[in-house]
C-alpha cells in the first residue's frame, strides 16, 4: 500500500470520483488553474476540463448557493472552500437551505452536496484562517459532519461523501495536510460514514477526539505506554450522526472519559460526547468526564508564544490522561 | 472521626514509597507529629510522622509493600471508632496482599458510581478493599483486583483436590504448599531453591541502587586511573587545625581536604564537571560535590552544593552535617540530588585501590584508599611516609587517559602540598 498525505488522499478521491461519476462537479475559489489553495485539486483542471472544475468568485454564499442548485438540478457538486472560518458567510446557504430541503419536501427532493474546507491553527494562519467550526455545523440535524484523521479516512471518507444522498460538511485539519502520513488502498474503496474507529485499544481510560487531535492523542497514549497507562483512543471520524455506540461501550469498559478537541470549550463538540456519556454510562464511570479544549477565547492569537498556548499538542494531552488515569 | 494515614509524596519526582518498618503496633496509643512508620523511597529513608492523635487502629499496609504517594497506610482514631477492636490477638502479618480487614471504619472518600455499582453487585464491603486512587479513594481497579484475590482465595488448597482423573503413570503427589496461581513464579523459585534459603525483598533503597549501577555500566566505557599521594602535609595541617575547628563545634576529618583538593581539581580541569548528552558534553557551571555515605542498609550520597565557594571550615562543616543526617536517614530528596561529581572514601573500610561505578549522569568519580604509613624514596633516601592510593574511574566518552590523569595529578599535588 503506496504512503500518502492526507492532502494526497483527498486529491485522489476527488479525482477518482471525477473519473467515475460524471455528476460529480468541483466548485471553488482558486481550484482551477492554481490548483487549490492547498494544491488539493492540482491538474483535476487540465484533466477534466473547465465544466467540470469550476473556479468560482470569492463569494462563499453565491457558491454554495449555486451548488445547491446543481445538486437539485442532478449534479454531485463539491465545494472546495478555502478555509472553514469563511463556512460562516455561507451559513445561511448551509444551514436554512441545504440541510432542510429533504426535510421540506418529505424527502421529494435532496441536496447530494459535499463542502470541504480545511479547519483548525498550528499554521500561524491567526484569527480567520485558523477557526474550528465543527460545533456550529454538528448542531444541525440534516447535515453530516465528517472530520478525518489520518489519509485513508480521508480517502474512503470523502468518497462516501459524493455518494451521499444528503450534504456533507467535509473538514480537514489543515496543519495535518502534508504531516500526517498513511498507508492508503490503492483504487476505489470507501469508508462509511457514521462509525467511529477505536485505533488503540485499552483499558483503562477511554481518550475521544478526531482531526489532528486524534493524530496528537494517539502519539500521548503510546508515549504513557511506558508509565503503565493504558489509554483507549477513539477516533470519532463523523462528528453527526455521533456513533454512540462506540463511545459508550468503550467507556463502559474503561469507567474513565476524556474528550479532547482544538475547538474552544465552552459549547464545545466535547460538552456532547461528555453528556451523552453521563447519561447513558453513568453507572459504569469511576472519575469524573474531563474535557481537554482550546481556552474559550474569540479566536487563535497570530502570536507564536500565544497560539502554542491556545493549540494543544501531545504533552498537553498526555498530562491531562494521566492526571485523570491517576484519579 | 477516625483519620487516615496517607503515604506523603516525599520530594518533587518522588512518585511511590516502600513502608520499611512500623515503629507502632496496632492498638497502641500515638501522639500527634510522634514517628509513626519508616518509609524507604528511591532518593531518601524518613520516617512518616501521625497526622493525629488517637489510637492505632488498624495497619492497611504491611511492611516491605511499595505504595503509590496517596495511599492510605494505616487509620488512627479513638477505641470507641473501632469498638471490636481486639488487641489482645493481632492477626500475624502474612502475604502483603490482601489487607487484614479494618474492623474500624475508615473514610472511604468518595466512591465512584462504578464502584458502587460492583460492591452492589458483588456484595462487596468496601472497608476492605485498599484504595490507591486520589486520597487514597477506591477506584474500579482496586475492585477488580480485590475480586481476583477474592477468587484465588476460595479455590480449595490442590491437596483438597480429589484426582478426577486417574492418572496414567504414578505422578508425584502435588507439592503440598498450597500456593495461589499468580505465584506460580515464585513457587517454583521457592521449590527450586533449598528449603534453608531465605528471601531479602529487593526494595527501596536496595532497589534503587540496583538499577543505577546496571544503568551505569551499560551506559559509560569505565577506566580508572590510579595515583599515590603522601599525606603528609594535609596531617600536619589537620593537627596543627583540629582544635581550632573543634572550637567553632566541627569534627576536621581528612575527608574535608579530599573535597578541597578534589574541587581545585574540577575548576583546573572543568571537563571533568561534565555530563554526556549524546550530541554534546555539557558543562556545569556549579561543582555539585556528592559524597558516598555506607549506611548498614546500603548507600547513600548527600550532595555538597556549590562546593567551590566554601572554606575548609564550610566544608568540613557540611561534610559532618550531611553524614549525621544520612545516617539519621533526615536527608531531604533534594540534598540528595544535582551532584556533579562524586568522592568515595573506600578506605574507610580497609580497602586499598577500588574502582568504583560512576553516579551517573556525572563523568567521574573519586576513590580514596586507606591512609598507610609506607616506605618511598625520596631524593634516593628511603623515608616513611603516610600515604593513599588515589584513584579516578571515569566515562572514556568524555575523558581520554592524558586528561585524566592530569585530574589526578591536581589532586594529588594539592594534597602533597598543602599549607
Amino acid at each position: 500500500m503506496p504512503e500518502l498525505t492526507l492532502v494526497d488522499a483527498i486529491h485522489q478521491a476527488l479525482d477518482e470520483e471525477l473519473a467515475r461519476d460524471e455528476r460529480v462537479i468541483l466548485l471553488g475559489q482558486d481550484i482551477g488553474a492554481r490548483g487549490g489553495v492547498f494544491r488539493a485539486t492540482q491538474g483535476l483542471l487540465e484533466k477534466y476540463g473547465e465544466k467540470r472544475v469550476i473556479d468560482s468568485p470569492l463569494a462563499e454564499a453565491s457558491l454554495v448557493g449555486v451548488a445547491i442548485g446543481a445538486a437539485l438540478a442532478g449534479q454531485r457538486p463539491v465545494c472546495e472552500i478555502q478555509f472553514a472560518d469563511a463556512l460562516q458567510a455561507a451559513f445561511n446557504q448551509i444551514v436554512n437551505e441545504a440541510t432542510r430541503i429533504s426535510y421540506r419536501s418529505a424527502g421529494e427532493w435532496s441536496v447530494p452536496l459535499v463542502i470541504r474546507a480545511p479547519y483548525g491553527g498550528g499554521v500561524s494562519g491567526g484569527l480567520y484562517h485558523s477557526q474550528s467550526v465543527e460545533s456550529f455545523f454538528a448542531h444541525v440535524p440534516g447535515l453530516k459532519v465528517v472530520i478525518p484523521s489520518n489519509p485513508r479516512d480521508a480517502k474512503g471518507l470523502l468518497k462516501s461523501a459524493v455518494r451521499d444522498p444528503g450534504p456533507v460538511l467535509f473538514l480537514e485539519p489543515k496543519k495535518g495536510y502534508r504531516t500526517i502520513k498513511g498507508d492508503v488502498p490503492e483504487g476505489d474503496f470507501t469508508v462509511p460514514i457514521g462509525p467511529a474507529r477505536i485505533s488503540r485499544a485499552g483499558q483503562q481510560i477511554s481518550v475521544m477526539a478526531y482531526g489532528l487531535m486524534h493524530h496528537y492523542c494517539l502519539q500521548a497514549a503510546e508515549a504513557l505506554a511506558s508509565e503503565n497507562i493504558d489509554a483507549e483512543v477513539i477516533d470519532l471520524r463523523t462528528l453527526y450522526p455521533i456513533d454512540q455506540e462506540t463511545i459508550l461501550a468503550s467507556v463502559r469498559k474503561t469507567g474513565r472519559a476524556l474528550i479532547v478537541h482544538e475547538d474552544n470549550l465552552t459549547l464545545g463538540y466535547g460538552a456532547e460526547v461528555a453528556a451523552l456519556i453521563a447519561q447513558e454510562a453513568f453507572s459504569n464511570l469511576d472519575a469524573p468526564i474531563h474535557r481537554l479544549a482550546a481556552p474559550d477565547v474569540p479566536a487563535m492569537p497570530f502570536g507564536q508564544a500565544e497560539q502554542d498556548w491556545f493549540m494543544l499538542n501531545p504533552e498537553k494531552i498526555a498530562a491531562a490522561i494521566r492526571e485523570l488515569a491517576n484519579y | 472521626m477516625p483519620t487516615n494515614v496517607i503515604m506523603p509524596q516525599l520530594g518533587e519526582s518522588v512518585m511511590e514509597g516502600t513502608l520499611s518498618k512500623w515503629l507502632k503496633q496496632e492498638g497502641e496509643r500515638v501522639n500527634e507529629f510522634e514517628p509513626l512508620m519508616e518509609v524507604n523511597t528511591d532518593k531518601v529513608d524518613t520516617e512518616i510522622p501521625a497526622p493525629a492523635s488517637g489510637i492505632l487502629l488498624k495497619w492497611l499496609v504491611t511492611e516491605g509493600t511499595t505504595v503509590k504517594a496517596g495511599t492510605v497506610l494505616a487509620i488512627i482514631g479513638q477505641a470507641s471508632d473501632g469498638a471490636s477492636l481486639d488487641t489482645s490477638t493481632p492477626a500475624p502479618v502474612a502475604a502483603p496482599t490482601p489487607p487484614p480487614a479494618p474492623s474500624a471504619k475508615r473514610d472511604l472518600g468518595f466512591i465512584s458510581p462504578v464502584v458502587a455499582k460492583m460492591a452492589d453487585e458483588h456484595k462487596l464491603d468496601l472497608q476492605l478493599i485498599p484504595g490507591t486512587g486520589q486520597g487514597g479513594r477506591i477506584t474500579k481497579r482496586d475492585v477488580l483486583d480485590y475480586l481476583e484475590k477474592m477468587t484465588v482465595g476460595v479455590a480449595p488448597a490442590p491437596v483438597a483436590l480429589p484426582a478426577p482423573v486417574p492418572a496414567p503413570t504414578p505422578a508425584p503427589t502435588p507439592t503440598p504448599i498450597a500456593q495461589s496461581p499468580t505465584r506460580s513464579v515464585q513457587s517454583s523459585i521457592l521449590s527450586s531453591s533449598a528449603t534453608e534459603d531465605s528471601f531479602i525483598p529487593v526494595v527501596g533503597m536496595r532497589k534503587s541502587i540496583a538499577e543505577h549501577m546496571v544503568k551505569s555500566e551499560h551506559t559509560a566505557p569505565h577506566v580508572t586511573t590510579v595515583m599515590e599521594a603522601d599525606l603528609s602535609r594535609v596531617l600536619t595541617h589537620l593537627d596543627a587545625h583540629k582544635e581550632q575547628f573543634a572550637r567553632d563545634g566541627v569534627t576536621l576529618t581528612l575527608t574535608a581536604y579530599f573535597v578541597s583538593a578534589t574541587v581545585a581539581a574540577l575548576k583546573a580541569v572543568p571537563i571533568v564537571n561534565s555530563q554526556w548528552a549524546d550530541d554534546k558534553i555539557i558543562l556545569k557551571r556549579e561543582v555539585n560535590m556528592g559524597m558516598a555515605v555506607a549506611l548498614d542498609e546500603g548507600l547513600i550520597v548527600p550532595v555538597i552544593k556549590n562546593a567551590d565557594g566554601k572554606s575548609l571550615l564550610g566544608l568540613a562543616r557540611e561534610i559532618n552535617d550531611l553524614a549525621k543526617r544520612a545516617r539519621a536517614k533526615a536527608l531531604k530528596p533534594d540534598e540528595v540530588s544535582g551532584g556533579t561529581f562524586t568522592i568515595t572514601n573506600h578506605g574507610v573500610s580497609g580497602s586499598l585501590v577500588a574502582t568504583p561505578i560512576i553516579n551517573q549522569p556525572q563523568t567521574g568519580i573519586l576513590g580514596v584508599g586507606i591512609m598507610q604509613k609506607r616506605v618511598v624514596v625520596i631524593n634516593d633516601a628511603i623515608a616513611i611516609r603516610p600515604m593513599a592510593y588515589i584513584s579516578l574511574t571515569f566515562d572514556h566518552r568524555i575523558l581520554d587517559g592524558a586528561v585524566a590523569d592530569k585530574f589526578l595529578m591536581t589532586v594529588k599535588k594539592a594534597l602533597e602540598s598543602w599549607a
